[in-house]
């Protein structure tokens, strides 16, 4: 066949040739620095997915939930919103909708985990009957129509039936979550007649909450409004904070890396002094000694971080993450079994790709340079 | 029969060649989600707007875990002034954005107890 590649392709490649030549004789010590190096891309690119989709999923997911939620504070505490508090709202313009909700924590001792109950209109669950989170259901063995028993903070023992179990698709947002009705939640809690946790309020133009939220505070002077804003910003900063912390605790096996590249990179053995000064006796020209190495840099480091990354990719999307987990979801009993979207941040997979391949590949020339431009004589020496 | 290529660099060639096509893959895929994710995430979202969720279920030990957004000011001094949390995540969640604001910022915030000092 003939040989269409241009002369400078058909050198290149012979440089590569004897670039993984030349690799293939230290290939313990090469195939080391190869794993250890895509392990750490691995390691930081999973974290950064991986925060990435939880971001994103929660900023899409909670973008329905209400414009603003409003506390009454007591003391510097969040207490119940007494009867008539709701009125004082109607008179706002702005407002569209308003409810007061009803919902609390419940601790079971049985799984040592703590449920969130929420009261729904009894059209949605009838009185007796409980609707729960897949995670719970999961927990405490559930299934629709089996019967469950709550010892209530007075010391009453309920019993509800299971009319059926929230969708595992929405596992992230409701684990926890026992939907009961109205009735019976005043009843299991002791709740005084009238009285509501908070209040949720629609808001139709969007420009107008925080408006809406200085005028809620101006009359009602002990509410505290939660605006939606707040929330989003909340979750943004929550995995901000965590990747930080992981990022925190992995910065010594970083800079352990760190460490080994520029030792490797940096430092030229003895053997590979001798090498280039044999290339050079051959006749190999001082330009060709340092392509030969930036191409040893650049397969290393581009390799490195191709498997790092795609690897971690599978790690996030198909394996859930079971590294991080632990560590960025939380220590709770309760634990939601989901699959997040894939989302992956382009710019912060370019700097990871910026701060992995250039520095190595750079590292690599500048010894090389130093003893390409010397006397071979004198190097093999 | 499969021959496999004699030069290195053409096996090198192919391994990066693969592997780069499957990042190449997952940037364009990444913005787009199947029809199933969709619709599992159209699906949670109503379930939010239906029922006024906040918070996601990923830290259920603690009331302030549970709900970091809807915790009351003090919840991680809840049991008495000088005590700190019990709760590993407690180290991990940030402390709420309004003690890392300046002053001038957080007076105009709005809503008028978030504004207001801890």
């Amino acid at each position: 066949m003939p040989n269409l590649a241009s002369p400078w392709l058909e050198k290149q490649r012979h440089l590569i040739d004897f670039t993984l030549a030349s690799l293939g004789r230290r290939k313990t010590k090469n195939l080391g620095l190869l794993v250890a190096y895509a392990l750490l891309v691995f390691v930081l690119a999973s974290l950064a997915l991986f925060t990435n989709a939880l971001r994103t999923e929660a900023t899409f997911v909670l973008a329905g939930s209400p414009e603003v939620i409003l506390q009454r504070m007591v003391a510097g505490r969040h207490d119940l919103i007494p009867p008539g508090y709701l009125d004082k709202i109607g008179r706002i313009r702005g407002v569209q909708k308003k409810e007061g909700r009803l919902w609390g924590y419940y601790y079971d001792p049985v799984v040592n985990a703590n449920y969130t109950f929420m009261a729904r209109p009894a059209e949605e669950v009838a009185s007796g009957t409980i609707m729960v989170g897949a995670t719970l259901a999961r927990a405490r063995g559930l299934a629709a129509g089996n019967v469950i028993s709550f010892r209530s903070y007075s010391g009453k023992l309920f019993a509800f039936k299971v009319a059926s179990a929230l969708s595992p698709d929405s596992e992230l947002l409701s684990a926890d979550l026992v939907l009961l009705s109205e009735a019976d939640f005043r009843a299991f809690f002791e709740y005084p007649a009238g009285h509501y946790t908070d209040i949720a309020l629609s808001v139709a133009n969007p420009l107008e909450v925080r408006n809406i939220a200085a005028k809620l505070a101006e009359a009602l002077p002990d509410s505290r409004p939660i605006l939606r804003e707040e929330v989003l910003r909340t979750y943004q900063s929550v995995f901000d904070w965590r990747e930080g912390i992981v990022l925190t605790v992995l910065s010594g096996a970083i800079l352990a890396f760190v460490i080994l590249a520029w030792e490797k990179a940096s430092g030229l053995s003895a053997e590979e002094k001798r090498e280039i000064g044999i290339l050079k006796a051959i006749g190999w020209e001082t330009g060709d000694v340092i392509r030969m190495k930036l191409w040893e840099g650049l397969l290393i480091s581009l390799t490195a971080f191709l498997l790092g990354f795609v690897g971690a990719y599978i790690h996030v999307f198909h394996f859930g993450a079971p590294i991080f987990e632990p560590v960025l979801k939380g220590w709770a009993v309760l634990y939601p079994r989901f699959t997040l979207v894939p989302a992956v941040d382009g710019l912060q997979i370019a700097t990871l790709f910026f701060f992995t391949v250039f520095p190595y590949t750079a590292a690599v020339l500048v010894p090389i340079w130093r003893a390409a431009i010397t006397d071979p004589d004198a190097v093999m020496r | 029969m499969l021959r496999l290529p004699r030069r290195p660099s053409t096996l090198a060639f192919l391994l990066l060649a693969s592997l780069g096509t499957a990042c190449l893959l997952i940037f364009a895929l990444s913005g787009q989600s199947t029809a199933a994710q969709q619709q599992k995430l159209l699906a949670t979202q109503a379930l939010v707007a239906k029922l006024g969720l906040t918070d996601l279920a990923l830290f259920t030990e603690s009331r302030y875990t549970r709900h970091p957004t809807q915790a009351d000011l003090h919840s991680a001094l809840q049991d008495h002034p000088g005590a700190f949390d019990h709760f590993p995540t407690g180290s991990l969640l940030p402390p709420p954005a309004l003690l890392t604001e300046s002053h001038a910022e957080s007076r105009l915030a709005v809503a008028g107890k978030t504004a207001s000092p801890d």
